[in-house]
């Protein structure tokens, strides 16, 4: 479904019409040019004509992606790019929005942003590359690093407990959430395109490399070699399985999640099922909350639940407006309450 | 209870009818009197009957301060007149207090000689407590210098409603409609308006509506019957300009002049605000006119409301954000990303007194600096400021104008003043305001986001749904013409002058500055925003007095008028009024190297006429012509 093969689809577009002229400014080897690639190539699947993608992103690395996409683009303020698609998606709900952010940028100075725009549901895309770093100023600590992570502006180690991207997500009544890794790419697209399909807002953390500032933050489980060890893939109705051959599982004590291994009298049936549809979001949680060493690493969508758009709420109330009293008529808007002539 | 008018005759015949031209009553009570209902009330039917009206209210930021607590004391002053009046009155003719607390606030104000009508039924022990009285000022000679009319209020209220079958403290609330009804008999004002406006805010519940009703008619009667008053007044009708009327507060202007801008721009309005004193009523009004399509948004912080709204713009929208001071300063870094990636944004800037949290319901111009150059680099935007509540409508209208054409924001500088305070406004034909031209690029071959139109400089306004015309925008610097990002120097440079040269070319699409009084003169009193009441009525009597003094009122301060520093120079002298320490001196200043005098107020109120009267006087009083 994602390669780039002949084109489909009513429009043809190919992922060549979605490059732009601009030279890419990403250090060589950074995780974002792989984001940038799978974001390209998803565009023609998504049979939606050019000019009525918008990307929009705020500062940081990851924000400077608008400008690759041959599509309309703003890269805004720090923190901010919620903002401007909300008003942009309010008052034109024709638009397949965007939103390219950070850990900085999503998650502290514009974390306000990103709460309600999720919590109102407005049907855009929220991609957050999570490099658990500040790269464009140089490498100073975000709030995803862990906890006494030395870097330039903590040179004795953090004090600071860092945020789990999903988990804040969930509680922000995000209707649909999920994780990626940037050098995973079928993964990777396949989780954009589960996004940009959702009606909603739709938010996924990619676990994004910056090989100058923080190398290889997440090699410990997503390296090649060991990923299937310590990720779990995450599928609607099935049970939480991983392993290289598949024989370790995810079984619910409660609320508390266990490793356990298949066989010896633990079956399939014993496990975990997954259900992203469900609306109750303990389970949606309890995922958020599961990270390696501890855990494998939750991969996929953890969370995809209906509920109606903001805009679509704010245009029915619109149209029940014009319903009830009419177009407006400014004359007789002029004239509410008492009146008088003066000869 | 007697009527204490020293002058009344004690075999006068009750009821005479003096001809007055103007008067200017103030209600005074505790803020869950209902004195800012009582007022409004008084307005709109003096405004029905003919006169024309001003008004001011004055409310604690708090909603409810301790009863009966100076700081929670709350008012309502409203002037009217059979001739053109220009300001709520400097000083309240008629004194309605409804508790001790309101006396002390505001008695200081009320002119010897002037009518003091008092409730005298809270003036217990614990009140004048409250109010730090240590006499009752009813009971000593304090108030010999007024005419005091001392009327039990509550109570006649209480036995006015009696049978109403409402408990203690519902009766209570109704005894402003008493003081209103006595005040409506005294002035010969009809009941009518008011008992219509009763039966329909209170139609869901007929026994609030029918005890107002009640006390409202037994206060007129009572000033009827009473004989505590040997006179009554009769204001005529002003002679205003044919057409019809109605009374607007400014901010109700406000927000009929945005959704008016929107039908004639044919262009649906996004509001993207985040609730703060004063501005809040224009989100109220707007959030009402959804039927005109209207989408309001009340965003999570006074960020996240510019930002929607500069994604509306983006949109191809009418964009639209509103705030005081405080709010101004949030939005400080979005509004210079609106002035570099040049939209038409509209940003309604309703001043209160600051710095910081400052006097939130208190007016102010001291965000002018702030609106001209509070942000991060060189960025101007676009500035109007409405002089009168009713020109709020025009200049509302006139900032989408400027935004649309010239594709920058805009602010429409307006203050508490002015947004809280009433006057008619004649209401115009929606077919005789003039259409808002918009342009939106179309054309793919000839497409560039940051060409320029020859004339204004604008660059193309091309919106996402729109094929071919695809472009990335953002806060980093612009190629010229293509619009891609660029650290070019001399790039930079130039860019920084195209933004200069595009706000300085607005001049070009704006009318001159208008001279009011002699063309030429001795003194130039030269304004901006809500001062200008008080410079022209003290004008007006300064030239009666045969004083070479004109006036001028700045409704554009960004660009200026072309002919500002024409007019300065016609005058030997220019004086600056401003409720700030002298910010568009400042400007005036260094801009047009004159030595402009200053006079400052900030005391959260609006100038009074005798103020700026008292200026003139002392720059040019001893030229009187003869």
């Amino acid at each position: 479904m994602t390669t780039e093969a002949a084109p489909e689809g009513p429009l043809a577009l190919q992922r060549k019409d979605f490059v732009t002229d601009q030279e890419v400014r990403w250090c060589p080897g950074c995780g974002d040019y792989s984001i940038l690639a799978q974001t390209q190539k998803l565009m023609p699947e998504l049979d939606v004509p050019r000019e009525n993608i918008v990307f929009i992103s705020g500062i940081g690395c990851s924000s400077r992606l608008p400008y690759y996409m041959n599509t309309y683009g703003f890269h805004s303020i720090h923190g901010r790019a919620p903002t401007i698609a909300t008003g942009l998606k309010v008052m034109n709900p024709d638009l397949k929005v965007f939103v390219i952010t950070g850990d900085g940028d999503g998650l502290s100075i514009g974390g306000n942003h990103l709460l309600h725009v999720m919590r109102r549901n407005v049907d855009i895309t929220i991609v957050l590359f999570n490099n658990r770093i500040y790269g464009l100023t140089k490498g100073q600590y975000s709030p995803t690093s862990e906890f006494g992570k030395r870097t330039k502006s903590s040179p004795m180690g953090t004090v600071d407990t860092p945020l789990h991207p999903l988990s804040v997500a969930i509680s922000a009544e995000a209707s649909f959430v999920a994780r990626s890794l940037d050098i995973d790419p079928k993964h990777l697209i396949a989780t954009i395109e589960r996004a940009a399909r959702h009606k909603g807002t739709s938010f996924i953390e990619v676990y994004q490399n910056c090989n100058v500032f923080n190398d290889g933050a997440f090699m410990e489980f997503a390296d090649k070699a060991v990923r299937s060890d310590r990720t779990v893939r995450l599928e609607h109705g099935q049970p939480l399985i991983f392993g290289k051959e598949r024989e370790k599982g995810i079984r619910l004590n409660g609320t508390t999640p266990e490793i356990v291994t298949l066989g010896n009298g633990v079956s399939e049936s014993d496990l975990w099922i997954h259900d992203e549809t469900r609306e109750d979001p303990v389970l949606s949680f309890i995922l958020s909350r599961m990270h390696w060493p501890d855990f494998p690493e939750p991969m996929g969508v953890v969370r995809a639940v209906e509920r109606p758009t903001y805009e679509a709420l704010v245009q029915q109330q619109v149209d029940e407006a014009i319903e009830r009293q009419g177009e407006g008529d400014l004359d007789k808007l002029f004239m509410e309450g008492d009146t008088w002539t003066v000869e | 209870m007697s009527a204490e008018d020293g002058r009344r005759p004690s075999d006068a015949p009750s009821h005479q009818i003096e001809e007055l031209e103007r008067v200017t009553i103030r209600f005074a009570g505790d803020s869950g009197d209902g004195m800012q209902l009582a007022g409004l009330q008084f307005t709109n039917t003096s405004a029905l009957y003919g006169n024309d009206v001003s008004t001011i209210p004055d409310f604690p930021a708090e909603i409810r301060a301790p009863a009966g607590s100076i700081p929670g004391v709350s008012s309502f002053q409203v002037s009217f007149s059979s001739h053109d009046i220009h300001t709520p009155g400097d000083q309240p003719d008629v004194l309605v207090v409804m508790n001790p607390a309101a006396l002390k606030a505001h008695l200081g104000d009320l002119p010897k000689g002037g009518l003091l009508i008092v409730n005298t039924d809270e003036f217990t022990k614990p009140n004048l407590r409250k109010a730090l009285y240590a006499e009752n000022p009813l009971e000593d000679d304090s108030l010999v210098a007024y005419r005091v009319v001392k009327v039990p209020v509550g109570s006649m209220n209480a036995r006015a409603l009696a049978d109403s079958g409402l408990n203690t403290m519902q009766i209570d609330r109704s005894k402003n409609s008493f003081a209103l009804g006595l005040m409506f008999w005294l002035y010969e004002r009809p009941l009518d308006s008011t008992i219509r406006w009763f039966e329909e805010k209170f139609a869901r519940n007929p026994e609030v509506r029918d005890a107002n009703i009640t006390t409202l008619k037994a206060g007129y009667n009572f000033g009827d019957t009473a004989e505590l008053f040997p006179v009554r007044y009769h204001v005529a009708k002003a002679d205003l300009p044919p057409g019809r009327y109605r009374n607007i507060t400014g901010n109700a202007a406000t927000a009929l002049g945005f959704v008016t801008a929107s039908k004639l721009a044919d262009l649906p309005l996004f509001y993207g605000s985040y609730p703060i004193t004063p501005a809040t009523d224009i989100l109220h009004e707007l959030s009402r006119f959804k039927n005109f399509g209207v989408k309001t948004f009340q965003a999570e912080d006074e960020i996240a409301a510019i930002g929607s709204a500069i994604g509306a713009s983006f949109g191809g929208f009418l964009g639209l954000t509103g705030t005081s001071g405080p709010g101004l300063a949030l939005k400080s870094e979005a509004l210079g990303l609106a002035v570099m990636v040049e939209l038409p944004l509209v940003v309604a800037m309703i001043q209160r007194a600051g710095p910081s949290t400052g006097m939130p319901t208190k007016t102010d111009q001291a965000d002018l600096l702030q609106v001209l150059f509070g942000r991060n680099g060189e960025s101007p935007v676009a500035v109007v400021a409405p002089a009168t509540p009713s020109e709020c409508f025009t200049y509302a209208i006139e900032a989408f104008r400027l935004a649309l054409r010239h594709m920058t924001p805009t602010v429409f500088l307006s203050d508490g003043y002015l947004g809280t305070g009433s006057e008619p406004w004649r209401v115009p034909a929606a077919d005789e305001l003039p259409r808002i031209e918009v342009k939106f690029a179309k054309d793919a071959d000839a497409f560039n986001p940051y060409d320029r139109d020859p004339e204004t400089l604008a660059r193309p306004w091309a919106t996402p749904g729109t094929p071919g015309l695809e472009h990335r925008i953002g806060g980093l610097e612009k190629a010229d013409v293509t619009g891609n990002v660029s650290y070019d120097p001399d790039n930079h440079e130039k860019m920084t002058r195209f933004r200069a040269e595009k706000i300085a070319r607005i001049a070009n699409d704006i009318p001159d500055l208008e001279v009011v009084g002699g063309e030429s003169g001795d003194l130039l009193v030269l304004g901006w925003g809500s001062t200008y009441g008080a410079n022209l009525s003290a004008v007006i009597r300064a030239r009666k007095e045969g004083l070479a003094v004109s006036c001028a009122q700045l409704r554009y301060l960004n660009p200026f008028p072309s002919n500002v520093g024409d007019v300065i120079a016609r005058f030997d002298q220019v004086l600056i009024p401003e409720l700030n320490l002298g910010q568009l001196a400042m400007l005036v200043r260094s801009r047009y190297l004159v030595d402009a005098v200053s006079l400052n107020k900030v005391t959260g109120r609006p100038f009074l006429i005798a103020e700026i009267e008292e200026k003139i006087h002392e720059l040019v009083g001893s030229k009187v012509k003869v």
